[in-house]
């Protein structure tokens, strides 16, 4: 009896929060036929869009995990570093999460922003950082900075050092060792944060919103172009682009799962 | 070369330092900067005047009633996910983080287009004088999506971890299922249920991209802090933007902080 009545209440809330309002997506979008979905989707501004969150998504990543990974080794492995300071460190890495994207965003816009004395300096050495594409690089890298760093930690932790110091012992050099015993035991942690990393960066408004001020085939993102479109009623493109991304979401959804899959086998 | 590798050690270190040290602290430091550089009356002024004030007192509460409910589905979603098995538990189990991978503008949106004025729940609210987007209940809905599997994901593995002995020493013992899971099962829950509900809570209070396509973003009606915040942005009040923003980070970060102590006395535990 309570099972039953679980087991409703259950399908019933992910009916309404979930599944009904993807698929209203899905129909909206196609409500006025394929034809008007492809031309919101191949308009230049869409396709300048896409291009933007493309770049943004690709630069990320790459420093996301770098720098996530290289973190996460410090923390966990490295001696050299008092116990309290590592401590503090770890507690400062999800700061990011209890930031409101917006001021994830105004903070880039008060330190490098066009009055400040960073970016009237960078500014007067050609390099145009609030506004453009840079800005915004920084504020997904803020937003996402925890997210590889989370994943790898736990993972370091419950390997432990054992093989390391064998492969040491062994007369292995800490890079070798590196490549041959921790990579391998990491690295479905590390896919499953690029993955994460991927899905924050192509969904990321807010900071980007203040960052980029948002001009049409400039600075303009995919998230963006949702957000004008809604603005100014223009539903069919709104949906169309929006679309896009939930349908990539859901391949995002799927990668997490299989990724998931394969760190529970190691 | 042992000398030549330690350098490259202490180089790659001392790189990954001070990009952490650029990237998260200081930007954070320079909104308390900000927000306090005209002395503290200047920021006690930002922040009492009735639009900003009203801004944040509204959305504390909004999160608190958001996070409510969330707790309570989320308790109970958690729990029939690790216990029962039914068909389509899989699809469900996955569905779960849907939120988290999905942009919160196109979440916003899919809010819009369920319950806007066009669409068939839309018109029928209207028609018997319920008005959900532009108003309030449309905020609550958004917060809900955007926190949905916080709850979910921080009860579950608990769930999965609780010995069945335990269980099954308080039936033997004779206690009720109410009395079990009221002394053997809710305890071990707990945690679960308070952490998730707190980082729902900080998420809430935080949420931009979702709320702000379904709130009309009137002031003193519908206008959240978040949302206040980048209209100061965009009307160059930088100064009034960071002064929200203190109170609004020190918020998160009180909560932040909470989750942190509360975990790590699970650990020693």
């Amino acid at each position: 009896m309570i099972r039953r009545v679980g087991i409703t209440i259950t399908y019933l809330v992910f009916l309404v929060f979930l599944i009904i309002p993807l698929g209203k997506v899905f129909t909206s979008a196609v409500s006025l036929g394929t034809a008007g979905f492809w031309n919101a989707l191949t308009r230049p501004e869409a396709l300048h869009a896409f291009l933007v969150s493309a770049i943004i998504v690709a630069i990320v990543t790459v420093l996301n995990t770098l720098f996530g990974v290289l973190l996460a080794l410090l923390l966990v492995r490295e001696t050299a570093i008092s116990r309290r300071l590592r401590h503090l460190l770890n507690s400062i890495v999800d700061l990011p999460f209890a930031v409101s994207p917006i001021i994830g965003g105004l903070m880039i816009l008060l330190l490098l922003g066009p009055h400040t004395a960073l970016g009237t300096f960078f500014e007067a050495q050609g390099v145009k950082i609030v506004f453009a594409l840079p800005g915004m690089v920084l504020a997904t890298l803020f937003v996402t900075f925890p997210l590889m760093v989370r994943e790898v930690m736990p993972v370091l932790q419950e390997v432990g050092t054992q093989q390391e110091e064998a492969a040491y012992t062994l007369g292995a050099n800490g890079w070798r060792t590196f490549w041959r015993v921790t990579w391998p035991s990491i690295r479905w942690g590390v896919l499953y944060g690029v993955v994460l990393t991927i899905a924050r960066s192509i969904g990321e408004f807010g900071a980007v919103l203040v960052v980029s001020g948002n001009i049409i085939n400039k600075t303009q993102t995919a998230t963006t172009l949702v957000y004008q479109q809604v603005e100014n009623f223009n539903y069919v493109a709104a949906n169309s682009i929006a679309l896009v991304l939930a349908a990539l979401s859901i391949v995002i959804l799927l990668l997490l799962e299989w990724a998931k899959k394969r760190k529970e086998v190691f | 070369m042992i000398v030549k590798h330690v350098w490259l050690k202490r180089t790659v270190q001392s790189t990954v330092l001070v990009y952490f040290l650029l990237l998260i602290v200081v930007p954070i430091l320079g909104v308390y900067v900000q927000g306090l550089s005209e002395g503290w009356t200047k920021f006690a002024d930002s922040v009492i005047q009735p639009i900003a004030w009203d801004a944040v007192l509204r959305t504390l509460q909004l999160a608190v009633i958001a996070t409510l409910i969330n707790t309570v589905f989320g308790t109970l979603i958690a729990w029939v996910l690790v216990r029962y098995r039914f068909p389509g538990r899989r699809i469900l189990n996955s569905l779960v983080d849907l939120p988290f991978a999905l942009p919160t503008a196109v979440g916003g949106l899919m809010i819009l287009l369920l319950l806007g004025p066009q669409s068939w729940l839309g018109s029928f609210a209207k028609s018997h004088n319920i008005e959900i987007v532009y108003q309030q209940p449309a905020i609550v809905i958004a917060m809900i999506f955007v926190t949905f599997p916080f709850v979910i994901r921080t009860i579950q593995p608990l769930l999965e971890e609780l010995d069945p002995a335990e269980e099954e020493a308080s039936y033997t013992l004779g206690a009720s299922r109410s009395g079990t899971f009221w002394k053997v099962i809710f305890p071990a829950m707990r945690p679960g249920v308070i952490g998730g509900a707190m980082l729902a809570f900080s998420r809430a209070l935080a949420e931009f991209g979702a709320v702000v396509l379904v709130a009309g973003n009137i002031p003193g009606k519908t206008l959240v802090a978040s949302v206040q915040i980048y209209g100061n942005v965009e009307s160059y009040n930088p100064t009034g933007a960071a002064a929200v923003s203190v109170v609004l980070l020190t918020l998160s970060f009180l909560v932040l902080w909470s989750v942190n102590l509360l975990t790590a006395r699970r650990d020693e535990r």
